[in-house]
């Protein structure tokens, strides 16, 4: 069943200070099914914020059309920036209290800042926090208002590896314990293997879809690094076009 | 000796008694050796401020000026955070405007307490609207700043979680703004009640500066020292019991 349809013939940024009208994105078009974890992986700079924004419905100056098969009204969308964008004067738990709408009880909250294993911290100020919980907060927060689809935008980079590996851990436990379909963006084609369902690549600005390509490696053995080494040994051999961004 | 007797100079309270005392001090010292009208000793001011007290002649001046303070701060913030925060989010506007603001903020308040007296008449909504125009440029100026530096990323944050206007005013917009309330609050404060003085003193038949004027006439140095001694300290009790403890409350959340 799809679920989501992404189809942009023509983002262009206008002409601004001197610099040429630049287009970020030609002809872009994927689906994503219900509750379907996908990675999008491309060159740094591609454009792959302006997509987020896009599709969030905080850029509307483009053209083309995002069709949500949503559940009536304004479509939800969890965001998690590349920052967490936390309100520095609200506690975490406001935080996450502030973005829930009304129907949805408070008890979410507390199950989600358990299974983050932050219950301790919830009425800790932000900037006491380091990255990593900033980060696991910013994900509490996407997943509390029950999105339609969530949008993550590069948010393990500038963490250390450890951490990174347990957030992204947190990550797929909360996604498991409540299914949602996932668009995440990201650099790292290691990361990308380790956690998509589908990984769609994208080209430089203008950005377009190089190729989809599932991952097929069990969830069971997403932990060992041979699998995911092998994985991203065959994408090489087997997909000459998207050479140039492994 | 006895231990409990001695004094830790380093405390700030203690530097402040310290300070205060010297100040007496040197005023003593100065007004024995002038021995003249034009200054009287501490003593004299405190007995006539006590008097003034008890008379309830000060009282009544001092809590009318005050409650035009309190009227003028009121519609001079209010207007002044809305224009600010318009002016701070629209360029086109801030454009258009600026003009008006520069030359408001270089009218000296002289000028706008008399025109305002002249064209509408000897009255207080006169001499309230005379301190609003004196002090509102000064609050829009200092709250578009605010308005300028507004952290898009939050917003945009606001916006994808469908926070609304009156969401996203509370909890993203007004606490980026605090502080620059606060400043405008703090230098307003000086600012009217320096101009109100004058306001009252060109037009009006009671308040401080009416008093005031009225000692001058009399050449009762020590009268307008006493009441002088009374507005100080007010203001300094809205400083501490107020301003700052709002200051603390809203700073929290900092490291």
């Amino acid at each position: 069943m799809t679920k989501i349809n992404i189809d942009i013939q023509d983002k262009t940024f206008p002409a601004a200070g001197g610099a040429q009208p630049h287009q970020a994105i030609a002809d872009l078009h994927f689906n994503l099914h219900s509750n379907e974890f996908v990675c999008l992986v491309g060159p740094s700079g591609c454009g792959k914020t302006t997509l987020l924004n896009i599709i969030a419905g905080l850029d509307a100056d483009y053209q083309g059309k995002i069709t949500l098969d949503k559940r009536g009204g304004v479509p939800n969308i969890g965001y998690v920036f590349q920052n967490p964008r936390l309100l520095p004067w609200r506690t975490i738990r406001e935080n996450i209290a502030l973005a829930l709408p009304e129907e949805i009880p408070d008890t979410t909250i507390d199950s989600l800042l358990a299974t983050m294993n932050l219950s301790d911290m919830q009425h800790v100020y932000p900037e006491r926090l380091s990255l990593g919980m900033s980060r696991r907060v910013a994900i509490i927060r996407a997943f509390a208002i029950d999105p339609d689809i969530l949008l993550l935008d590069e948010p393990f980079v500038s963490l250390d590896p450890p951490t990174a590996r347990q957030v992204r851990r947190l990550l797929l436990q909360l996604w498991q314990q409540r299914p949602h379909t996932i668009l995440f963006v990201t650099h790292d084609l290691r990361e990308a293997i380790t956690l998509a369902d589908r990984l769609i690549f994208l080209s430089a600005p203008p950005m377009h879809v190089l190729s989809e390509i599932p991952v097929d490696i069990p969830r069971t053995q997403r932990h060992d690094e041979a699998a995911i080494e092998a994985f991203r040994q065959l994408l090489i051999t087997n997909h000459p076009k998207i050479k140039n961004l492994l | 000796m006895n231990k409990q007797l001695r004094i830790n100079l380093h405390s700030p309270r203690v530097l402040h008694v310290l300070s205060l005392l010297l100040f007496l001090g040197l005023w003593q010292i100065l007004a024995s050796y002038l021995n003249s009208m034009a200054l009287p000793q501490p003593l004299t001011v405190a007995l006539v401020l006590r008097q003034e007290i008890a008379s309830g002649q000060l009282p009544h001046h001092l809590s009318i000026t005050l409650l035009r303070l309190l009227v003028s701060f009121g519609i001079a913030m209010l207007c002044g955070c809305a224009i600010g925060i318009a002016l701070g989010r629209n360029r086109q506007l801030d454009y258009f405007v600026d003009n008006w603001l520069v030359i408001l903020l270089n009218i000296p308040a002289l000028v706008t307490i008399i025109l305002c007296y002249i064209w509408f008449g000897l009255t207080e909504s006169s001499a309230i609207l005379a301190v609003v125009i004196n002090k509102l440029p000064n609050v829009v100026v200092t709250i578009r700043e605010g308005a300028r530096t507004l952290d898009q990323d939050l917003l945009e944050m606001a916006r994808s979680y469908h926070f609304g206007r009156r969401k996203t005013f509370r909890h993203v917009i007004w606490p980026q703004l605090h502080p620059f309330v606060m400043s405008a609050t703090r230098t307003g404060l000086a600012l009217i009640w320096k101009i109100i003085l004058v306001v009252e003193l060109l037009g009006r038949s009671d308040g401080m500066g009416y008093q005031l004027h009225l000692f001058f006439q009399l050449f009762d140095v020590a009268s307008i020292l006493a009441y002088t001694i009374a507005f100080v300290a007010v203001i300094q009790l809205i400083e501490t019991l107020l301003l700052k403890p709002l200051d603390k409350q809203s700073q929290r959340w900092r490291r």
